[in-house]
């Protein structure tokens, strides 16, 4: 069993690929002038002559990297998420997409977690646009194990790929998962027979810890860590449906075209059952501590629990 | 270029103008103007410049093609088709429901095609990938785009030329087409993207201005851009929008427009007369 390991899954995205780059010599790395940030600098030490630097202009980066891609190379190209699927969305859709080639787009300090920068660098808008491009495999990985294993899925996976990375540290919550990562697959992180919250990224710690709180009150919550939110594990999410009746999803991200729309279209259409989904609301974040805009977001253990209790009341 | 050699090349550029006028016919739409104008680049690339192999077209040692301009489909398609990548029968089913060559190139559809394009100023920095693969590797293969001087006013564009000149990429070639109008009328009118060789050299490339329409000065071009070292090269290739068709000639108009039953068969006719001078003369 593995030890809770506290760290932002930007860092274990610039730690995975870098180790994976020893054994793939065609994986090379892109970067938008912050190296630093995304982390890949842990890649541009390792491997200099393999890392490109492109400068502030995420649209031509975009372009190398499907022109790289067209000559053999496994390209990641990374900045923050705002840049790299929002600024650069049409280059991904068009010169990636569309040849479906093999590019891993990567967008660092999604969400209102970037926190101090403010609204202009507050991404909750990625998956939405990613999920959109025909093709497109999106990933959000909770933790640091779960960033290792999706970088390698990323890597093997013959097509484009958007991976999206965190700021913040995060203690580690799947080391004890019973199902082993698989792409496409949600997991089971905990059982429950009440209701079942549907988490991404950051939100599934905040989802198992509220399923804690939530047993000491009596309702018994099912937690499903959902990594790959494109294609979209459908039948685990039937199952959780129809087993426990109520779903409440959780995401750093618009409510609007994420992770919650995609379970609400896949139960509407199959098993209509009611669907709560905590996300941001179709607003602009603002500066200020990461934590405290989690917080003030909703974006927490204690509004999750909030939520479900009002849910398990209706 | 031998007297015989420059004919040939003039002979296969008037049969890629008549794949041209063919396809954009029986699309009932496409873009004439920019793909009559840029024949004679195409077909010195593809039956002189590049190390290419239509029976090989995936081979990674080959010379790639970008076509940044990706709406003068017609004219690429008419000189892969003539060089043998497909048959020129497809050229008929150009933008039809089912058919292998799309409005704009896809790679996945057609043999030959490096690279999908369409939206203007992507191909560049796809090019300028293809050619950081090639250093990376060692590979002696070159790259080649072709953009439209309209396309130019893409800011993209010029993202490119900084990484290429930064990374002295001397396997690229880039082309302007420099046909001097847009849809919407001249480009000095529109957006004003002159000086155009002034900003290539500016952003690092060794720049070469010559007659895009002529052979003997696309040669001296190209070779020149094969002995430069150490720095991208920029060719801009004065042209005439609509060239070979004398009433689409320096017309905006015919930028993206199909001639009708009476505009076709004229066209034809002139090209078919011009190939029946060039191959008896």
């Amino acid at each position: 069993m593995a030890e809770m390991v506290k760290k932002a899954t930007r860092e274990s995205f610039g730690e995975a690929v870098t180790a994976l780059a020893e054994q793939d010599p065609n994986i090379v790395v892109l970067d938008a002038d912050l190296a630093e940030a995304t982390k890949t600098g842990i890649f541009k030490k390792k491997f200099p002559e393999r890392f490109i630097d492109c400068g502030i202009a995420e649209a031509n980066m975009v372009g190398i990297a499907a022109g790289l891609a067209t000559c053999g190379k496994t390209p990641f190209a990374a900045s923050f998420a705002m840049f790299s699927a929002g600024r650069a969305y049409e280059q991904v859709r068009n010169s990636v997409g569309y040849p479906h080639l093999n590019v891993k787009i990567v967008g660092s300090h999604a969400g209102i977690s970037v926190g101090e920068d403010g609204a202009t660098h507050q991404c909750c808008e990625d998956i939405a646009l990613m999920r959109t491009i025909p093709g497109m495999t999106v990933l959000n990985p909770a933790d640091h194990y779960e960033m290792i294993e999706a970088v390698k899925a990323a890597a093997e996976l013959k097509g484009p790929v958007y991976l999206r990375l965190g700021r913040l540290a995060v203690e580690s919550c799947t080391q004890d998962a019973a199902e082993p990562f698989q792409l496409g697959k949600g997991r089971t992180l905990r059982d429950g027979n009440d209701i079942t919250i549907v988490a991404t990224g950051l939100m599934v710690r905040e989802a198992l810890l509220a399923a804690e709180s939530l047993q000491a009150a009596g309702i018994d919550a099912r937690v499903i860590d959902i990594h790959t939110i494109k294609p979209l594990d459908t039948e685990l999410i039937l199952k959780a449906a129809k087993e426990t009746g109520r779903i409440v999803t959780v995401e750093e991200h618009s409510v609007i075209g994420g992770l919650g729309e995609a379970v609400c279209a896949c139960l509407s259409e199959e098993l209509p059952t009611p669907v709560t989904r905590i996300g941001v609301n179709d607003v602009f974040g603002h500066s200020g501590p990461a934590v405290d805009l989690l917080k003030q977001f909703g974006l927490s253990a204690e509004n999750i629990e909030a939520t479900v209790k009002r849910v398990c009341k209706k | 270029m031998n007297v015989q050699e420059r004919k040939e090349l003039q002979i296969t550029a008037e049969k890629v103008r008549q794949h041209i006028i063919e396809g954009v016919f029986n699309a009932k739409s496409g873009h004439p103007g920019g793909s009559l104008s840029s024949a004679e680049i195409f077909t010195y690339l593809y039956f002189k410049e590049m190390n290419i192999d239509p029976g090989d077209p995936e081979n990674p040692g080959r010379d790639r093609f970008v076509l940044s301009k990706g709406h003068c489909a017609p004219g690429w398609y008419g000189a892969l088709a003539e060089r043998g990548y497909f048959d020129p029968s497809e050229m008929k089913t150009l933008r039809h429901i089912g058919a292998m060559l799309q409005g704009h190139p896809n790679m996945q559809d057609t043999p030959g095609v490096d690279m999908s394009t369409g939206s203007l100023g992507q191909g560049i920095s796809a090019a300028v990938g293809m050619a950081i693969a090639g250093k990376m590797d060692r590979a002696p293969y070159r790259v080649y785009t072709l953009l439209g001087d309209g396309e130019i006013e893409e800011g993209q564009v010029w993202e490119a030329a900084m990484a290429a000149g930064h990374r002295s990429l001397d396997n690229l070639c880039v082309i302007v087409d420099f046909n001097g109008l847009q849809i919407d009328g001249p480009i000095a009118e529109v957006a004003g993207p002159e000086p155009i060789d002034k900003k290539f050299e500016a952003f690092g490339f060794e720049v070469m201005t010559i007659d895009g329409n002529d052979f003997d000065e696309i040669e001296k071009a190209m070779d020149a851009a094969k002995a430069c070292k150490g720095k991208p090269f920029a060719i801009i290739a004065k042209t005439v929008k609509g060239k070979g068709v004398s009433f689409m000639e320096n017309q905006a108009g015919w930028h993206g427009k199909a001639p009708n039953a009476e505009e076709y068969e004229k066209a034809m006719q002139e090209l078919r007369e011009r190939l029946e001078v060039l191959e008896n003369g």
